[in-house]
């Protein structure tokens, strides 16, 4: 059969936030932009963020500036972030967030008629700009708006919508494709990129010099997740496949607060706002554990008494926040001690109540959407008790390896964005970070793309011989009759939940391995029954590829960092290792199916960023070496 | 606490298709998106359905449930008697691709006919001032997830493939009050809702509103609303007079 | 997204299932109770309107159908301010000179389309249930366009609803201990806070602006119109028994089939 043909200058992979961004600068600069999507356009994973975006706009605090969220970003991410990135997101944040409202988002107000701000784990001062508990929701709707007026003007001028920016949906891209010669430009360039039509199971292909991954994360590797079946990893494989590096791959986010009933929605978000709004942890017997969990480092920034985090709400210059807003891995970790030692709720999480915090009213006005997706999804009134919470698989910090000016990869043509990119949030992210990350390299991957395609001198040509393997490949799964793929994916995200989750040892990692090893053969073998036309076994065959690929970076890393910290928690490494800060694991797979894992050492922030930042403070994180150095 | 249930799903690949009988396992807690998935899992693993995020934010999973439109995953087994048969189709509007997926694309197409929001050329980013009570109106419309569910339920539509071309559909009719009420928004826009984008044809009979998964009040904050700012701009002397004679603009 | 997905022959259809509609529930029986609720408005009214028996002189009660009375075949206590503009040619019935209006009011109700749509014309009977008409044009056209004019309506109502508040004052006035005299007022209550609950008052109030923050006061009324506009349908429903209620009862007084003390 004919393979559908397409050729753009910029093929942008995934429309969520990173994605559509990505695609709006790219189209913005005069490139033929392409977005593929493996859902419908608006219904990306973005839409389920909830607390707001984060950007020192100062609106509520005159105080707030981009150093202070620089510095609140690096602390957050324990000083692992590449440094380049979280100053260039701090800085950047707030115009992003302000052209979403001239492109018709409507953030909730201030008195004085600025966009309101409001406060999130980790954050020093008011910062996330919201609307209500959907902002996903109004991130995604003004992109996916803007996007139809970038169509509309074209429309205009060339009398076609989709002249300069088209929607693939519901399209699965399976592989990059490179040219292997370097005839057109460096060598193993990003030549175009080879999918199929969810619908069909017909064949497509784009032919462009660009490619920007915007694929998400991974979470679909573990049973407890609050992410939906797209986040298969798709991005990080290919971009592995095509030869790109991975970064902090054993660094996972578990959102303290995921539902834990009924089992059907386990893991899905209840999000973070509620903490920001006066909610609190109780564990079985009535107490506010969080007291008890907060970290030296984090000693003098958080509240010791009830009354004094009581107070904060009403009056942040003089009281120091509550621990329920500490940043994300210690709130993840301190419920699962709790749990573990018995004091959890009884459905096997803790109590998260707002109910004796607020009037009903106000619960309903701030938290319209837990309040109705706790009514509809668990028959609990949040106004009038306590939600049973635990902690899900949320977010990967780690992703392809990018250049932070213009979020290239180490591939030429390849660009990155959003989660499925490492490094901008070091070892754990901030709530509120990721929007706004979306959007400041988004639009920088947009533009790095658009800019590399200009300084090509040729484009870049598709080999034949790549196009027949992929096609080979994606057809395998359906002339097989093996195994159901279902159980297979169920084996992994049972291997990567129990043996890698929050806390790791050393043989349970080794033993995922060895699962993964044994899931790889099996993937061979998987068959998927029924045509080609939307068939959602073939699907997951598929995507389990990806899943393994990049479940065994995880784990390998994980393997390795003897430590703990952020979003990797060593049970047999429990503390923070200065050494091991400096380092990055970098993951590769040089032969396209084993991955191989290697120490890579980061650059030395720069003085005036360094300079920020309070000696004593650097002195719990870094080296001797290294504070020497910068004396 | 789990007990079999008999489904009757529809399948079928475009328009031709049938009622399939299942008898699937339910447990407690579960929805009617679990025991499609368990049907996928178990019995029919090309059975194809579109889902998402699982928890009623993207819209995704909009179905027919006992002929009611709703979201798969925010209907809960609980809602229904053990012994009663679970009639599940597609959305009946729009054209079917493959058993509950239907071709949603009529959608798309028609929020491309509706002009973007349209700032006046000297605001600048950053200098937008806006006061809550300006915003919540159109906030609330802007709480749609667009399941579509509206567009697929009004009978304008559903009973009248005719007038697809005329009609946006309540998604969309809704999607012109939010940027009519904008307080920043300039462009002419009640015209044009009545004679492009048929709001003419809408009567009011509430089914949008009914079906909504995110409980927006469609036909009375902004279907009926914007019937009225028509009504200004069209159908009344007496504001017509008055505009002329002050010389206003609404 | 017209173009996102490729055109294949297999597509382009509706799943194609015969029945009118899947519904499992009664969806028939709330248009059913519609059709009698309005049915039986409407059979009242015409009784109403030719019966003469709508003003009770000793207590000062005059039947809200037939009020305000213009007609110089009214009683002079039942004459609305001692008016009767309409002169002796005129020989029917005076509440049919009156009837337009809140009868107009209702027809041309967002809540009344509604509902007679579901129930009269079935278009559509019931959500997700296939209406039985082969063309639809809804209000698009003549005649349905005309109930574009609502909001003139409403401003009948708003002095309808006045006189029907001031007919209770008077009936306080002469027979405070009177049930009729309680009965009329709660009627006039019922009967405003319907007519201010109209989607066409609350547009007027403010919802036409685009800047409440501009107009504190009018954005006040609005909030409080939409309030009452949340419960326009009870309200359309309380007041057209209010109403039918208060003119039966004041007939039978008229009538003198009820006649005990405190009538």
């Amino acid at each position: 059969m004919e393979i559908e043909r397409h050729e753009y200058d910029v093929v942008v992979i995934g429309a969520g936030g990173a994605g559509l961004r990505a695609a709006i600068e790219a189209r913005q600069q005069g490139k033929r932009t392409a977005i593929v999507c493996k859902s419908l356009f608006g219904k990306a994973h973005t839409v389920m963020a909830e607390g707001g975006a984060a950007a020192a706009m100062g609106n509520v605090n005159s105080d707030d500036n981009w150093m202070v969220h620089f510095r609140d970003t690096m602390r957050g991410g324990k000083f692992l972030n590449n440094w380049r990135m979280a100053e260039l997101h701090a800085k950047e944040a707030a115009d992003r967030v302000w052209e979403l409202e001239a492109w018709g988002a409507l953030f909730d107000r201030t008195k004085d008629g600025k966009i309101s701000q409001r406060n999130f784990g980790g954050h020093e001062y008011p910062r996330l700009a919201h609307v209500g508990d959907r902002t996903g929701l109004e991130l995604i709707r003004t992109l996916q708006q803007r996007v139809v007026a970038l169509q509309q003007e074209d429309y205009e001028t060339h009398g076609d919508y989709e002249a300069y920016i088209k929607v693939f949906q519901e399209c699965t891209v399976t592989r990059l494709l490179k040219d292997a010669s370097s005839v057109h430009g460096p060598a193993g360039a990003i030549s175009g990129a080879f999918g199929y039509w969810r619908e069909t199971g017909n064949f497509i292909l784009f032919d462009a010099p660009a490619v920007v991954l915007a694929t998400g994360g991974i979470g679909k590797s573990y049973v407890v997740t609050s992410n939906s079946w797209e986040y298969t990893g798709d991005g990080h494989a290919l971009a592995l496949l095509a030869g790109a590096n991975l970064i902090n791959m054993e660094f996972i986010q578990f959102h303290p607060t995921g539902m834990v009933w009924p089992p059907s929605v386990r893991g899905i978000l209840v999000t973070e706002s509620v903490r920001g709004d006066g909610g609190v942890l109780r564990n079985s017997e009535g107490k506010r554990f969080m007291f008890d969990y907060i970290p030296d480092v984090f000693k003098d920034k958080y509240a010791t008494t009830e009354e004094e985090g009581d107070r904060w709400y009403t009056d942040q210059a003089n009281n120091r926040r509550p621990p329920e807003l500490l940043p994300r891995d210690e709130v993840a970790r301190a419920i699962n001690a709790e749990v573990k030692a018995g004091r959890g709720s009884p459905q096997g999480g803790v109590f998260l109540d707002v109910s004796t915090r607020l009037p009903a009213e106000e619960i309903k006005r701030r938290l319209p959407s837990m309040h109705h997706q706790f009514k509809e999804l668990a028959d609990v009134d949040i106004t009038a008790e306590p939600m049973q919470v635990g902690p899900t698989c949320h977010y990967i910090m780690g992703g392809v390896e990018v250049d932070a000016d213009t979020g290239a990869a180490a591939v030429p043509g390849l660009f990155a964005a959003g989660e499925v990119s490492g490094g901008m949030h070091g070892s754990n992210r901030l709530g509120g970070n990721s929007l706004s990350d979306l959007l400041v390299f988004g639009r920088r991957a947009g533009l790095g793309a658009a800019e590399y395609v200009n300084a090509l001198p040729a484009r870049p040509a598709v080999a034949q011989e790549s196009v027949d393997a992929a096609k080979a490949e994606a057809l395998a799964p359906l002339e097989r009759s093996g195994e159901n793929p279902y159980e297979v994916h169920h084996e992994l995200q049972r291997t990567m939940n129990d043996l890698v989750g929050i806390i790791r040892k050393a043989e349970e990692v080794s033993e995922a391995l060895e699962v993964v090893e044994k899931l790889k053969e099996r993937v061979e073998l998987v068959g998927a029954a029924g045509s080609r036309i939307y068939n959602p076994g073939w699907h997951l065959a598929l995507d389990l590829r990806n899943m393994l690929l990049v479940s065994e970076c995880v784990a390998r890393a994980a393997l390795l960092r003897q430590e703990s910290r952020g979003g990797h928690t060593r049970d047999d490494f429990p503390g923070m290792n200065p050494e091991w800060r400096r380092k990055l694991l970098v993951c590769a797979t040089p032969d396209g199916a084993a991955v191989t894992v290697e120490e890579k050492v980061q650059p030395p922030m720069r003085k005036d960023l360094f300079d920020l930042f309070d000696l004593g403070e650097l002195k719990k994180y870094l080296t001797e070496e290294e504070l020497g150095n910068a004396e | 606490m789990s007990y079999k249930a008999k489904f009757k799903v529809w399948r079928g690949e475009g328009g031709e298709g049938k009622l399939e009988d299942f008898t699937v396992e339910v447990n407690e807690g579960e929805v009617v998106l679990d025991i499609i998935h368990r049907l996928q899992a178990t019995q029919a693993p090309d059975l194809a359905v579109r889902w998402n995020c699982k928890a009623g934010k993207c819209g995704s999973c909009s179905m027919e449930i006992n002929g009611k439109p709703r979201l798969g995953c925010m209907t809960r087994m609980s809602t229904f008697e053990e012994d009663e048969t679970i009639t599940v189709t597609p959305m009946r509007t729009f054209p079917v691709i493959k058993d509950l997926v239907t071709d949603v694309s009529f959608n798309y197409q028609k929020a491309r006919e509706i002009p973007s929001f349209t700032p006046p050329a000297d605001v600048r980013p950053g200098e937008y001032r806006m006061k809550q009570v300006d915003v919540e109106r159109s906030q609330e419309f802007r709480k749609c997830i667009e399941c579509f569910m509206c567009n697929n339920v009004c009978h304008v539509i559903r009973d009248h493939e005719e007038n697809k071309p005329a009609f946006a559909g309540p998604r969309f009719l809704m999607r012109i009050a939010e940027l009519d009420m904008h307080p920043y928004d300039v462009a002419e826009r009640k015209d044009s809702a009545q004679e492009q984008h048929g709001l003419g044809y809408c009567n009011i009979t509430k089914c949008c509103t009914e079906v909504c998964p995110e409980h927006i009040k469609i036909t009375d904050n902004a279907l009926i609303p914007m019937k009225e700012r028509v009504v200004d701009r069209k159908y009344d002397p007496l504001v017509w007079l008055g505009n002329k004679i002050f010389r206003r603009k609404s | 997204m017209t173009q996102t997905t490729p055109e294949s022959p297999v597509r382009r259809q509706r799943a194609q299932i015969k029945v009118r509609t899947l519904r499992t529930d009664n969806w028939w029986l709330a248009p059913l109770l519609t059709f009698l609720g309005l049915s039986s408005f409407l059979v009242y009214g015409v009784w109403a309107i030719f019966d003469g028996s709508y003003y009770y002189a000793p207590s000062e009660y005059i039947a809200p159908f037939s009020s305000p009375c213009l007609a110089t075949s009214c009683p002079e206590g039942a004459r609305f301010l001692g008016l009767a503009p309409f002169g002796d040619w005129y020989t029917l019935p005076p509440g049919l000179l009156i009837l337009g209006l809140p009868g107009g009011f209702r027809l041309t109700c967002y809540y009344y389309r509604k509902s007679y749509y579901r129930s009269f014309w079935l278009s559509p009977p019931a959500c997700a249930v296939q209406e039985p008409h082969g063309k639809y044009s809804g209000e698009t056209r003549f005649p349905l366009i005309i109930q574009n004019i609502h909001r003139y309506f409403f401003y009948a109502a708003i002095a309808i609803g006045l006189i029907l508040a001031y007919d209770a004052v008077l009936a306080l006035i002469h027979t405070p201990t009177g049930l009729g005299t309680w009965i009329l007022i709660l009627n006039a209550v019922l009967i405003n806070l319907y007519t201010l609950s109209c989607h066409s008052c609350r547009h007027i109030t403010a919802g036409r602006l685009n800047h409440f923050s501009r107009h504190p006061v009018r954005y006040k009324a609005w909030t409080f119109v939409s309030k009452l506009n949340a419960k326009h349908q009870p309200l359309a429903w309380a007041s057209m028994f209010s109403v039918m209620g208060a003119d039966f009862y004041v007939r039978l007084v008229a009538k003198g089939i009820v006649n005990f003390p405190f009538a």
